[in-house]
C-alpha cells in the first residue's frame, strides 16, 4: 500500500516540477538570450525578472481564447493538447535518479521513440485545422521535416542500445558505470542532437514556425491557452531531449561525491543550456537544404554509426 | 476477467473507429479516426503478450504512414467538403455482402472448435528471440524485405519527381 | 482468459469493414486506407496465433507484412501524386481514360 503511494507521489512530483520547468525555461531563454546577444532581457518583474514568467502565465490565460470561423474547431482543439500530452508521456519512462521513475518499462527507449513519432501530428494538425495557408504550409513542412528527421533519430540511438545490449533505460546507465558512452558513440550522440532539435522545431530547424516567413506558421491562429501550450511543449520537448541525451550518453544518474538526482539535474540543464545557445548562434537552413541535409548527410551517417558499432562489438565480443 | 473487458473495450473502439474511417467524408479526419484504431490495436499486441509489435505500430503505422497519408491529402488539398457522393451506386449490395461475409466467418467459428480455447501465456516475449529468430530462421525473407523497401523508396521518388528535361 | 476466437472475430469484422470499404468507396485514400484495414486484420489474427500457438512466426510475419505496408504506401501514394497532378481528381471512378 504505501509503496503504490509513493509510486503516485513520484508520479505528482515528477508532473508538476516538469510543469513548472516548462514554465521557468522560457524565463532561462529569455535571459540566456539576452546574455548572449548583449542585452538585458526581462529583469524588471521580481528579482532577476523572475516573476515575469508569472505575469506572462496571466496573461495568456486572461486573453480571448479565440477559434478562427474557417478553422475545423474539433481538430483545431485537439492539436495543442496532443504534443504536450505526448510529451508528458514520454517522461514516464526516464529515470531521474534510483527509484524516481514514474513506470520502469524493459523498453522504455522504443516507448520514447513512439511517442515522439506522435507528436508531429499536433504540428500537422494544428495547420491543417487552422485553415489559413501559412499555417498550412507550416503543417506540410513540419510533417515532411519530422518524417525524414525520425528515420534517422531512431537509428542514431540503436548503437547505444547495442552496446548496453537492452531497450531499457535503467540497464542503458548501469552499462556506463565503467565510463559514458559518447567515447564510443560521438557521432550517434551528434546525430541524436540535431534530430531532437529538429524534433521538438528548435532553432536552427524550425521551419514549421518561420517567422520572418510564414508568420508563426502552424500556430499563427492560436491564442491565449492554446498558443501556451504550445509554447510548454516545446520547452517540455527541450527538457525531454536534454534528459535523454544525459541518460543515453552521460551517463544519467552516475557520478561522484553528489547525489544522483543533483548529477541527472545538472547533466541535463547543461544540454538545455546547450539548446538555447544553438538558437542564439544559428541561422535556419532553407528548406530543401534541410531535407537533402537530412536524407543525404544523417541517414547516412547513421547506417554508417551502426555498421561500425556492431563490428566493433563483434571484433571485441 | 478484467482482461476480458480489456479486450471488449479495445474491440468495440476498433470496430467503431474502422467504420468512421470509411464512412467519413473528410479524409482527414478519416486519418485521425485511422490514429485512434492504431492505438487501440497496438493495446491488442499488449493484451497478447507482443509489446515489440505495439511499439512497432505506433512508431511505423501511426507515426510514419499515416502521416505520409495526411502529407498527401494536405499536399493534394482534397479534404475540401465536396458535395458529390462518398460511395459508388452499388453500395447498398456491398454492405450486405460484407456483412454476409461476416455472418459466414462468426458461423464457422461459433461451428469450429478452437483446441486453444485455454489460452496460454507465451514463455518468451523478448525482442532477443524474436532478433535471433530473424537472423537465423527468416534472414532470407528479411533480406528480401529490405529489397522491397529499397524498391519501395526507389520507386516513389521516381514516380513523384517532376519531369523537367 | 480470452478465447482465442474473440480476436479472430474481431480481425473477421476489421476485414470486413476493410473490404466494404475498397468496394464502395470513391475517394481514392479511403480506399487505400481500407486496404491498411485489411491488412491490421490479418497482423491481429496472426499475433494472436503466434500468442495462443506459442510460436514466434507469427509475429515475424507481421514485422514483414508491416514492411511491406510501408513500401505500398509511398509507392501508391506517389501514384496518386502523379494521377491527382493528371487528372485533377482523386475520385476513382473518374480515371475513365481507357474507357471505350
Amino acid at each position: 500500500m504505501s509503496n503504490s503511494l509513493t509510486h503516485i507521489l513520484v508520479s505528482f512530483a515528477v508532473l508538476f516540477t516538469l510543469l513548472a520547468v516548462g514554465g521557468m525555461l522560457i524565463w532561462l531563454e529569455r535571459r540566456l538570450l539576452a546574455l548572449w546577444q548583449d542585452r538585458y532581457g526581462p529583469n524588471r518583474v521580481g528579482p532577476f525578472g523572475l516573476l515575469q514568467v508569472v505575469a506572462d502565465m496571466i496573461k495568456v490565460l486572461f486573453k480571448e481564447d479565440w477559434v478562427p470561423p474557417f478553422a475545423n474547431k474539433p481538430v483545431f482543439i485537439m492539436a495543442p493538447a496532443i504534443i504536450v500530452t505526448v510529451t508528458l508521456m514520454s517522461f514516464a519512462v526516464v529515470p531521474f535518479a534510483p527509484g524516481i521513475q514514474v513506470v520502469e518499462l524493459n523498453m522504455g527507449l522504443l516507448f520514447f521513440l513512439a511517442m515522439s513519432s506522435l507528436g508531429v501530428y499536433s504540428v500537422v494538425l494544428a495547420g491543417w485545422a487552422s485553415g489559413s495557408k501559412y499555417s498550412i504550409l507550416g503543417g506540410l513542412r513540419s510533417s515532411a521535416q519530422m518524417l525524414s528527421y525520425e528515420a534517422f533519430m531512431g537509428l542514431s540511438l540503436m548503437g547505444v542500445v547495442m552496446l548496453a545490449g537492452s531497450f531499457d533505460l535503467n540497464r542503458i546507465i548501469e552499462a556506463q558505470r565503467d565510463g559514458w558512452f559518447i567515447r564510443y558513440q560521438f557521432v550517434g550522440f551528434m546525430l541524436f542532437l540535431i534530430a531532437g532539435t529538429a524534433e521538438t522545431n528548435r532553432l536552427p530547424f524550425d521551419l514549421p514556425e518561420a517567422e520572418s516567413e510564414l508568420v508563426a506558421g502552424f500556430h499563427s491562429e492560436y491564442s491565449g491557452l492554446k498558443f501556451g501550450l504550445f509554447f510548454v511543449g516545446e520547452y517540455l520537448g527541450i527538457t525531454l531531449i536534454s534528459s535523454l541525451i544525459t541518460v543515453l550518453f552521460f551517463g544519467g544518474w552516475l557520478g561522484p561525491w553528489l547525489p544522483p538526482l543533483v548529477w541527472f539535474t545538472l547533466k541535463t540543464f547543461f544540454f538545455i543550456c546547450l539548446f538555447i545557445l544553438l538558437r542564439a548562434s544559428l541561422p535556419r537552413p532553407r528548406y530543401d537544404q534541410l531535407m537533402s541535409f537530412g536524407w543525404k548527410v544523417c541517414l547516412p551517417l547513421a547506417v554508417g554509426n551502426l555498421l561500425l558499432t556492431g563490428a566493433w562489438i563483434l571484433m571485441k565480443g | 476477467m478484467i482482461n476480458q473487458i480489456v479486450f471488449l473495450y479495445f474491440a468495440a473502439v476498433i470496430v467503431l473507429s474502422a467504420v468512421l474511417t470509411i464512412t467519413r467524408r473528410n479524409p482527414v479526419h478519416s486519418v485521425l479516426f485511422m490514429l485512434l484504431l492504431f492505438f487501440h490495436i497496438a493495446g491488442v499486441f499488449v493484451l497478447l503478450n507482443a509489446e515489440f509489435l505495439a511499439a512497432v505500430q505506433l512508431i511505423v503505422y501511426a507515426g510514419a504512414i499515416l502521416i505520409l497519408y495526411l502529407f498527401v491529402v494536405m499536399l493534394l488539398n482534397v479534404d475540401r467538403e465536396s458535395k458529390s457522393d462518398r460511395a459508388n451506386r452499388f453500395w447498398p449490395w456491398i454492405v450486405a455482402f460484407g456483412l454476409v461475409i461476416f455472418a459466414e466467418i462468426g458461423l464457422l467459428v461459433a461451428r469450429g472448435s478452437f483446441p486453444l480455447e485455454g489460452g496460454q501465456i507465451m514463455n518468451k516475449t523478448g525482442i532477443k528471440e524474436l532478433g535471433i529468430d530473424l537472423y537465423t530462421k527468416y534472414l532470407v525473407p528479411f533480406e528480401i524485405a529490405s529489397v522491397i523497401l529499397l524498391v519501395g523508396l526507389v520507386g516513389a521518388v521516381m514516380l513523384a519527381k517532376k519531369k523537367n528535361d | 482468459m480470452i478465447p482465442l476466437s474473440w480476436y479472430v472475430l474481431l480481425s473477421a469484422a476489421l476485414f470486413t469493414i476493410g473490404v466494404v470499404g475498397v468496394l464502395t468507396r470513391r475517394n481514392v485514400f479511403i480506399i487505400l486506407m481500407s486496404i491498411e484495414l485489411m491488412l491490421n486484420a490479418a497482423n491481429i489474427n496472426l499475433v494472436a496465433f503466434s500468442h495462443y500457438l506459442q510460436n514466434l512466426t507469427g509475429q515475424i510475419f507481421v514485422i514483414f507484412v508491416i514492411t511491406v505496408a510501408a513500401a505500398e504506401a509511398a509507392v501508391a501514394l506517389a501514384l496518386i501524386i502523379l494521377l491527382a497532378r493528371n487528372r485533377g481528381t482523386v475520385y476513382v471512378d473518374e480515371f475513365n481514360i481507357m474507357k471505350g
